[in-house]
């Protein structure tokens, strides 16, 4: 039976891990290689790292880094952050990356999604989907969070899927940074309405957090930062409590 | 020991070779056929289109020259789905290793099928050591029916082939280079057996 996926996710500035509380107010989290063996050593399914100042000249430490990382851990990872061109995904899968998370660039050209699909592959791209719960709905923001839109969630992740996106990775930004669960219901809907893995991201807090989550909705996997990175929840300990409350989880 | 890593431009061979040297084997990645057909053994991986990446094959002169090998080879995820018949992606013919068509899974199941799965059934060597039901990650939208060759075993909605086995060649739809260190102990059965 195919498990849930607990993921740690890994900003990344200036080749630092980081994170953000509700996006700003950055705290150093430490160094990413180190992190990201720990972790692969420790339970995690699967890591994402997020390159959040993404510019030309970093992109290459960032292709180092997804090398060096390659070189280290024995468990799949997906790279993100100023994705805009099918070289950039070329350099990441080539220097070990599993998959590619785009996010703003993606809503700005949508046929971006199809061109990554045809040439690399659906199971490889990884839509990233920020969103705010607004006057009775979720819209999504981009350019990490600072810039509102006026598309829909639901239908922004439905056309993802359409055009080939392999996996949504939502982040509530009113749950992120938070510690109080995830955007549960939120969730729930997203499952009903695409037929793609889904990593659910922002609000983890608790171990009961995780639960719920993967109670509530066809939900695949769920992704947290500074409570793996402060080691406020164990990993290990996490899948077990997991495992005990029947959701199927590798250990 | 010389193992070939076959490089036909399809995606994230870096990964294997990178497992081989973290278990102490060098590896060449390489299209040469010379350097191919003169190692050990042989991997074949792929990720990404079938149509794509039978076109990069053909455009190398491998996809006459791959089915001729002696040596063991191993084929991963996509590599082991293009050494079948046809695959239904991009209506693609393939290299007629396994004598088998590659379906898409229904949508009864969310596609792709992304993350840790158990295997079972296990039959051959190359599952030394690994216990019934373990968890390989695969990534995969199409998949291998179960077949007479097949050697292990996943279900995804359905029981399908999670690896084959036909003389020298082997294929595994899961990634034993992304698998930890269970994956770790697959790669070294091959490597030693």
């Amino acid at each position: 039976m195919l498990a849930k996926r607990i993921i740690p996710c890994l900003d990344i500035k200036d080749s630092r891990t980081v994170k953000g509380v509700n996006f700003v107010d950055l705290v150093d989290a430490g160094d990413p290689v180190e992190l990201a063996k720990y972790y692969s050593a420790n339970g995690a399914d699967e890591l994402v790292f997020l390159d959040i100042n993404a510019t030309k000249e970093n992109r290459k430490t960032f292709a180092k880094l997804a090398d060096e990382i390659s070189q280290n851990i024995n468990i799949p990872f997906t790279v993100g952050g100023g994705i805009k061109s099918v070289e950039d995904v070329d350099v990441l899968l080539k220097s070990g990356a599993d998959k590619v998370s785009i996010n703003s660039y993606a809503v700005k050209n949508p046929d971006f999604i199809n061109q990554l699909a045809t040439i690399f592959g659906t199971q490889c791209v990884v839509v990233a989907i920020d969103a705010k719960y607004v006057d009775n709905d979720w819209f999504v923001y981009l350019v990490g969070g600072r810039v509102k839109t006026d598309v829909s969630l639901f239908d922004w992740a439905n056309e993802a899927e359409d055009r080939g996106a392999g996996e949504i990775l939502f982040t509530s930004m009113d749950h992120d940074g938070t510690k109080n669960g995830f955007a549960c219901q939120a969730l729930e809907k997203l499952s009903q309405i695409v037929n793609i893995p889904i990593i659910a991201s922002g609000g983890a807090g608790k171990i009961e957090h995780f639960n719920e989550v993967f109670k509530s909705g066809n939900i695949d996997a769920a992704l947290a930062a500074s409570v793996f990175h402060f080691n406020e929840i164990g990993i290990k300990h996490l899948k077990v409590e997991l495992k005990n409350n029947n959701i199927p989880i590798r250990l | 020991m010389r193992i070939a890593i076959i490089d036909y431009g399809s995606g994230n061979t870096q990964s294997v070779k990178y497992a081989l040297k973290r278990l102490g084997c060098e590896s060449l990645l390489t299209s040469d056929k010379e350097v191919i057909s003169t190692s050990d053994k042989v991997i074949f991986p792929g990720v990404g289109q079938a149509s794509s990446a039978m076109s990069k094959l053909k455009f190398k002169g491998l996809d006459i020259f791959i089915p001729n090998l002696k040596q063991p080879v191993l084929g991963i995820c996509l590599g082991m789905q293009l050494m079948c018949n046809f695959s239904e992606e991009g209506n693609t013919d393939c290299l007629k290793i396994f004598d088998s068509n590659v379906k898409r899974f229904k949508s009864t199941v969310k596609v792709p099928q992304i993350g840790w799965n158990t295997v079972f059934d296990l039959k051959t060597s190359l599952f030394d050591s690994i216990n019934e039901n373990e968890y390989m990650y695969l990534v995969h939208s199409y998949y291998v029916p179960l077949l007479a060759t097949t050697v292990a075993t996943s279900n995804y909605g359905i029981n399908y082939s999670t690896a084959i086995k036909k003389n020298n060649f082997i294929g595994v739809q899961f990634h034993p280079e992304k698998s930890g260190s269970q994956g770790e102990v697959i790669l070294k059965n091959f490597i030693n057996n």
